[in-house]
């Protein structure tokens, strides 16, 4: 794997950007891999390179229908946070925050992490309640956050209009949170699992299971069967179809989640602002573009594509918090089919069936958990036993009734 | 946006709807285990495809009912009331289409001037 370095960069420049080499090789695939890995997103491509990385495992496909990082990984709004409520969840997802944090340095690719925080409003006087034992909840967990006041917010945020027609009553925000480049999150995992001899093979589309006496063998793909001693479920939305083609049924609702941009303008927003009860957050990219989220669509989709009510909602609600961005046009919307579960807690783990691992049920944040979600399955199919972090993240929860309600902590209800 | 037949009030828009997840789950006895049980509450067949669902016309006349969408094209297929029998469709089904455009109607079609 080449090593990007200030001098290669001027060297690159110096040669006109001409001699700049593909950073993955796309291979064909072989007959049989110790680890195959269905769906190139963030998921399954950190779940390879830590394979690789720290399990000694490369013999690893990562098979994708599309092209890399296209499905949810491409779609998302970039935001990396830990403000759960629950211990297990707080955990986990300080876990991969931590690991965001030294991301650009381990694999030497820049995903332009910028820890701008994200700020989450309460709109009344009983809703800054709740955020307040969140905040302690938070705290009490070992992570950063800071109840604010309206004039705090009005002094971090100039152009939010605290008389909004839900008004302004306070919020917190967690310093620590913010935004990255998704796109280089998924190229920088993929160039450098690609570089432990990881084969990404991207158009090659799954269609079934090959099994041996109850024992997963294999798949078949629209590129002919690949044998394999495991094989892990990483494709979100298509979970419950994936699954279902091994009578395998999973608590899962696959909807669309929105998010859509406005053209660029000048640095006006430096944090992350997010209501849950007016269904809206924002933020400013990097090229200036505001991208706006909101909640998920009402009905189960598979259609990579939003309903007029969703946006028009969402739209309404950044605009009535910031006046000043009424006059903007939005260039681009889009969805992501997102695997929501019923308490709003991902499903990782071993299944009943002997060789399949799944890690799915990410909803409307699998982004922020990308680095986690890699480093824990791939401790999960190393050691076939799941990683303490996502224990109680198991599918067999459901049966013993142990759930774990972030329904909050997803930030806007869905 | 949804354009969604209420058996009871005609065609209305979406947002005057609450999706109510997949239709027709039925509720096990009493004596069912806890993994049937959890079967029951939480696991759903969430199809690429036909989805035979539940919807409230909250701001409506407020009554359930039953419709089959397509959840790639989301073609509303078929609606029926609850307690009915789920119709029975091919995967390649179609939405009721809007009436052919003028130009293709055959002259019988036509409506006397």
């Amino acid at each position: 794997m080449k090593k990007y370095s200030f001098l290669s960069l001027l060297g690159g420049a110096m040669t006109g950007h001409r001699r700049w080499r593909p950073v993955w090789r796309n291979p064909e695939p072989r007959p049989a891999y110790d680890v195959v890995i269905v769906g190139a997103g963030g998921h399954g491509l950190a779940t390879a390179y830590y394979l690789a990385r720290k399990h000694g495992i490369r013999n690893v496909a990562v098979l994708e229908k599309g092209w890399l990082g296209g499905g949810n990984t491409g779609r998302n709004t970039q935001v990396s946070r830990s403000n759960y409520f629950w211990p297990q969840s707080a955990a986990f997802y300080e876990h991969a925050l931590k690991l965001y944090e030294g991301l650009g340095e381990e694999l030497g690719f820049n995903i332009m992490l910028s820890q701008r925080g994200i700020l989450t409003l309460a709109h009344s006087r009983q809703e800054l309640e709740s955020l307040r034992r969140w905040a302690n909840a938070i705290q009490v967990n070992r992570i950063d956050s800071e109840l604010m006041t309206p004039a705090q917010i009005k002094k971090r945020v100039p152009l939010i209009n605290l008389g909004a027609r839900y008004p302004i009553h306070g919020g917190f925000i967690q310093h620590r949170g913010g935004i990255s480049r998704h796109d280089a999150v998924a190229w920088g995992y993929a160039r450098a699992a690609d570089g432990l001899g990881v084969d990404i093979i991207q158009q090659c589309e799954v269609t079934d299971f090959m099994q041996d006496g109850g024992r997963l063998a294999g798949v078949h793909t629209t590129r002919g069967a690949i044998g394999a001693d495991r094989v892990v479920l990483s494709v979100a939305g298509h979970s419950s179809v994936m699954a279902a083609k091994l009578g395998l049924r999973l608590p899962i609702s696959s909807m669309a989640l929105q998010a859509m941009v406005s053209e660029p303008i000048k640095p006006c927003l430096d944090t992350t602002v997010l209501s849950s009860s007016v269904h809206m957050y924002v933020s400013q990219s990097v090229r200036g573009e505001l991208v706006i989220g909101g909640g998920a669509d009402v009905y189960t989709s598979y259609a990579q594509r939003g309903g007029l009510p969703a946006m028009h909602d969402t739209v309404t609600a950044l605009v009535e918090l910031f006046p000043a961005f009424s006059r903007l046009r939005l260039m681009r919307q889009w969805a992501g089919i997102v695997d929501i579960t019923p308490d709003t807690t991902p499903i990782m783990g071993k299944t009943p069936i002997e060789g399949l691992y799944l890690n799915c049920g990410w909803g409307t944040g699998g982004y922020k958990a990308i680095p986690a979600g890699g480093d824990t399955m791939a401790y999960t199919v190393a050691h076939d036993e799941p990683h303490p972090l996502i224990r109680a993240f198991g599918l067999d929860r459901f049966e013993r009734g142990a759930l774990i309600d972030e329904g909050a902590a997803a930030g806007v209800a869905h | 946006m949804l354009q969604i037949a209420c058996p009871y009030c005609g065609v209305r828009d979406e947002e005057e709807f609450r999706f109510g997840g997949e239709s027709h789950v039925a509720r096990p006895a009493f004596e069912a285990s806890d993994l049937e049980w959890s079967d029951y509450l939480f696991n759903r067949i969430n199809p690429k495809g036909i989805h035979y669902e539940r919807w409230l016309h909250v701001y409506g006349c407020a009554r359930w009912f039953n419709m089959a969408r397509d959840t790639v094209t989301h073609d509303v297929l078929a609606v029926y009331p609850m307690g009915e029998p789920r119709p029975l469709l091919d995967a390649g089904a179609q939405a009721p289409g809007p009436p052919p455009a003028d130009a293709e109607r055959t002259p019988e079609d036509r409506e006397p001037a």
